[in-house]
């Protein structure tokens, strides 16, 4: 084992207050640690990196991190990627959003940027609820879960983000959780590498105001339910369709190679510029 | 660093752990124990087979697993083991992953000093 916890102090802005402001057990530090450990295993430099967080707990990764970051208004996080990749397509655009912000205010804004494959690597950290605001249920939650704003659990059917992301048209989407940490380092790091609209979703527990009130008694409870329930992908394959209802699949579903809009942008541009110089 | 028990160096900084206790729940070891003070503790090093899993998976980066530093009689036996168990290959760099300490004989090493 290298020294991971040093290498991970070299990517922090050590002028931030830490022990950062995560509740304990929160699975959004191992996805700050995992990114930092793909950005630092492909060779980026801090200044070619661009992150992007919205709002709410994962929208505090872009304080802690020495890469560019902005920090953006609550589901806009894809709109000023966009406009960052298309402004300068050499940067790495790496866009950090928690499950209600990328599905609920900005679910339009997923479906385009899919839509439109630009070349932008998209963590949704799905944690079933709305953690920063005060537990209200996400798009995500799932039927029957208790939240502030449903004490008698919630009546409706919830997204499920890579079904989304894939109909929407992302050419790379995959699923992992925070408890694989290994295998999250390699979606993270599949992702980075891949031209067009990549997606990864990365289950991550919310003890604090989702656990407490869904019958999970500590936050370890939460990852041993990870552990229990989630499946590799080939395997979930073979199961049954009965089978299937109990599990989640983690791993890849798709990964398709096609050129981002930045990309064929470009393309256009220099094919119009040499018709008018001929 | 191989996984064996007994070379890794387990460190937790109080500061940075809040208590969680994924560490001690899913040390295959059991290295870590919560105390009444809210915080994970090293208990027993000495049991740890550097598998990584409580480095990878602290949220606030408090647990750092590294090499031990080991007497140097101890460390020249594990290279001259190392050295007999290698192929062609023996005296190559065995590079970061494999360093149990500090050899200080450069032929065990593989490279001469700088």
């Amino acid at each position: 084992m290298a020294q991971v916890t040093q290498l991970i102090h070299d990517y922090l802005r050590h002028n931030k207050k830490f022990p950062h402001v995560y509740c304990a057990g929160c699975g959004h530090g191992i996805v700050l640690g995992s990114l930092i450990r793909s950005v630092h295993g492909l060779g980026y430099a801090k200044d070619d990196i661009v992150l992007v967080a919205g709002i709410g707990c994962s929208g505090r990764m872009a304080v802690y991190v020495d890469f560019n970051t902005v920090h953006t208004t609550h589901g806009r996080a894809l709109t000023f990627a966009t406009g960052i990749k298309m402004a300068n397509p050499n940067l790495k655009v790496i866009v950090v959003m928690g499950d209600g912000d990328a599905m609920s205010i900005g679910g339009n804004h997923l479906i385009h940027a899919a839509r439109r494959n630009i070349g932008l690597t998209t963590l949704v950290l799905n944690n079933n609820i709305y953690g920063m605001t005060g537990g209200q249920y996400s798009p995500t939650s799932p039927v029957g879960t208790v939240s502030a704003t449903s004490p008698f659990g919630q009546l409706e059917r919830s997204f499920d983000i890579v079904d989304m992301a894939m109909a929407s048209g992302a050419s790379y989407v995959a699923r992992g959780t925070v408890l694989h940490a290994t295998m999250l380092d390699g979606l993270i790091s599949d992702a980075l590498e891949k031209p067009g609209f990549n997606l990864v979703e990365i289950l991550t527990p919310c003890h604090t105001q989702y656990g407490r009130k869904n019958k999970f008694k500590t936050v370890v409870d939460m990852y041993q339910w990870y552990k229990k329930n989630t499946v590799k992908l080939d395997r979930y394959r073979q199961l049954t369709p009965e089978e299937q209802g109990k599990f989640t699949p983690i791993g890849v579903f798709r990964d398709e190679m096609r050129p981002g809009l930045e990309t064929r942008y470009a393309e256009l541009r220099n094919k119009l510029q040499e018709q008018r110089h001929a | 660093m191989s996984k064996k028990k007994g070379l890794a160096k387990v460190t937790i900084y109080p500061d940075w752990c809040k208590g969680c206790g994924i560490c001690a729940a899913f040390c295959p070891a059991g290295v870590f124990e919560l105390r009444a003070d809210g915080k994970s503790h090293v208990v027993r090093e000495e049991e740890c087979v550097n598998c990584g899993f409580c480095e990878l998976h602290c949220p606030d980066f408090a647990v750092s697993v590294t090499p031990k530093e080991i007497s140097r009689r101890k460390t020249d036996a594990c290279v001259d083991l190392r050295v007999e168990a290698a192929d062609p290959s023996a005296g190559t760099d065995p590079g970061p992953e494999e360093n149990v300490g500090t050899p200080n004989r450069e032929e065990d090493h593989g490279h001469k000093k700088a």
